[in-house]
């Protein structure tokens, strides 16, 4: 099949995803169920790799910009702003499009090629709105906490890292992340979060419902999952930081 | 009762199914018979909806499948039983969970009564005390038959079996046999067997279909199979040295 035939199925699977829920109770059950699967149990990677990334930042923004002409709380400053408009929202998810992406495509993927995605179908369930909407709105609503989360983490870990390794005075640090704020750049990270969000579950559901074969071809789904999420988000970073930045 | 008219089915380049006509009665178990790879899970796959043919229809008590709307195809497969080749039951569910999942999705009884529901549905394919364990903890038979217990959860109209027997022992083979017999004794439902087990032909069915080449060969009773001169069909009959030692015994009666 083709690139064509790829986009235009992936429209109709999202058409059967957003169709009426069976019942609202279970699908609202599920959504919790998979808030707790795909975001809560990645609480732990995503604060690790975000209070060492502020950490990294910190020191590193120091040593390039080390000169007399400019001020010390400029480090702060650079260090909110890579983290902010960057590292929380896009390296996060990228992150997550491999941890969670994978787990979508994978689960996906093996329940299709152990006909259960038939068995739902011949029960009369839409297979595609079982499956994939509460994995959707769990990933929705969970990921800009993740990602606000990750913001906190990664300024408290480049404050600590900066003022631990002497590059910085902690008054000069905050000064740098006050200055100069702008709170939508808050609101730029959310939106492009939940965008990323979109094309991570939906992407690897995508691969993973139209798996065939057997375990070779599970493994093969959760790779492309992966692979093809990074490259649409990394597209869709671009597209939305000219549409809201520029 | 079920009526298939003038089913095609292709692949790609690759017919599967051509033209393909039957009747498939209600209280009976109706058997699709055929070597591998000769369409009978395809035919039944378009029978249940999982497929859509190119050409022919699939008559629900008279009404066309493919020609319903949404919501009336829901209607239908809601009163649709299937038990998969590999069971399809669902890993991350315990067994009563899986036999509980189609009530909780369109029954509207409380949570004691589909326990209840559940339960009576296992004890009917003879299984108990496994409730909370998972499919992964069961053997290939009992896996069966709880989806066979799914399968009926919801008393279906139609039961549709595809390959029961395969991998199982013959005394679980029998079992299953009985269990799918008995089933549509009681409940009345049109039943469609998918099977290459010839014991199983001899022991459950009452109206059998043979599929060579995605097209029907023949079809007919029990008692007319073995009475058949149909080239293709005896082959495939006979291929097994029990069969041929049953034609055996019954030339030197007659």
């Amino acid at each position: 099949m083709g690139i064509i035939g790829h986009i235009g199925r992936y429209f109709l699977l999202l058409r059967e995803t957003f169709s009426r829920p069976e019942r609202a109770g279970i699908f609202w059950r599920r959504t919790l169920e998979e808030m707790d699967l795909l975001g809560v149990q990645s609480l732990g990677i995503v604060a690790l790799l975000s209070a060492f990334m502020g950490a990294v930042i910190t020191i590193q923004t120091k040593t390039n910009i080390d000169s007399p002409l400019i001020q010390a709380w400029v480090v702060g400053f650079a260090t909110r702003q890579s983290v902010i408009l960057e590292f929380s929202p896009t390296v996060i998810s990228l992150i997550l499009a491999g941890k969670v992406g994978s787990n979508i495509a994978a689960e996906i993927g093996s329940m299709r090629v152990k006909e259960q995605i038939d068995a739902l179908d011949i029960m009369g369930v839409n297979s595609a709105g079982y499956l994939i909407l509460p994995k959707l709105a769990a990933t929705i609503l969970i990921n800009p906490f993740l990602v606000m989360i990750s913001m906190f983490l990664g300024i408290f870990g480049g404050w600590l890292a900066g003022v631990q390794a002497g590059v910085i005075s902690s008054d000069d640090f905050i000064l740098g992340i006050q200055t100069g704020f702008k709170p939508f750049h808050v609101t730029y990270a959310l939106i492009k979060t939940v965008v990323f969000a979109f094309i991570i579950t939906t992407i690897s559901a995508y691969q993973g419902y139209f798996t065939r074969g057997g375990t070779r071809e599970v493994g093969i789904s959760s790779t492309r999952a992966v692979v093809y999420s990074n490259v649409v988000i990394l597209l869709a970073n671009l597209v939305l930081t000219r549409v809201l930045l520029l | 009762m079920i009526e298939v008219q003038g089913l095609s089915k292709r692949f790609g380049d690759n017919q599967v199914l051509t033209d393909i006509s039957a009747v498939f009665e209600q209280g009976k178990v109706n058997q699709i018979i055929g070597m591998s790879g000769s369409g009978k899970s395809v035919l039944t796959k378009c029978m249940v909806g999982l497929h859509r043919p190119e050409e022919g229809r699939v008559l629900y008590n008279g009404r066309s499948f493919h020609d319903m709307n949404d919501e009336e195809k829901r209607q239908v497969r809601q009163r649709i039983g299937m038990l998969f080749q590999g069971s399809a039951l669902f890993d991350s569910l315990t067994v009563l969970e899986n036999v509980i999942f189609p009530l909780r999705m369109f029954g509207a009884m409380p949570k004691s009564e589909m326990e209840d529901r559940a339960r009576e549905c296992l004890k009917l394919v003879r299984i108990q005390d496994k409730d909370d364990l998972f499919p992964s903890q069961i053997s290939g038979g009992m896996q069966k038959r709880v989806g066979i217990a799914r399968a009926i959860a919801m008393e279906p109209k139609y039961l549709f079996c595809d390959e029961p027997n395969s991998g199982l022992d013959p005394q679980t083979a029998i079992l299953i046999d009985d269990l799918i017999k008995e089933l549509t004794e009681e409940y009345n439902t049109t039943t469609i067997v998918v099977t290459h087990d010839m014991n199983s032909v001899m022991e459950t069915g009452e109206n059998i279909i043979f599929i060579h080449q995605g097209r029907k060969w023949w079809q007919g009773s029990r008692q007319e199979l073995l009475n058949s001169d149909n080239t293709e069909l005896n082959e495939f009959i006979y291929a097994g040295s029990l069969m041929r030692q049953v034609k055996e015994a019954m030339s030197r009666r007659s």
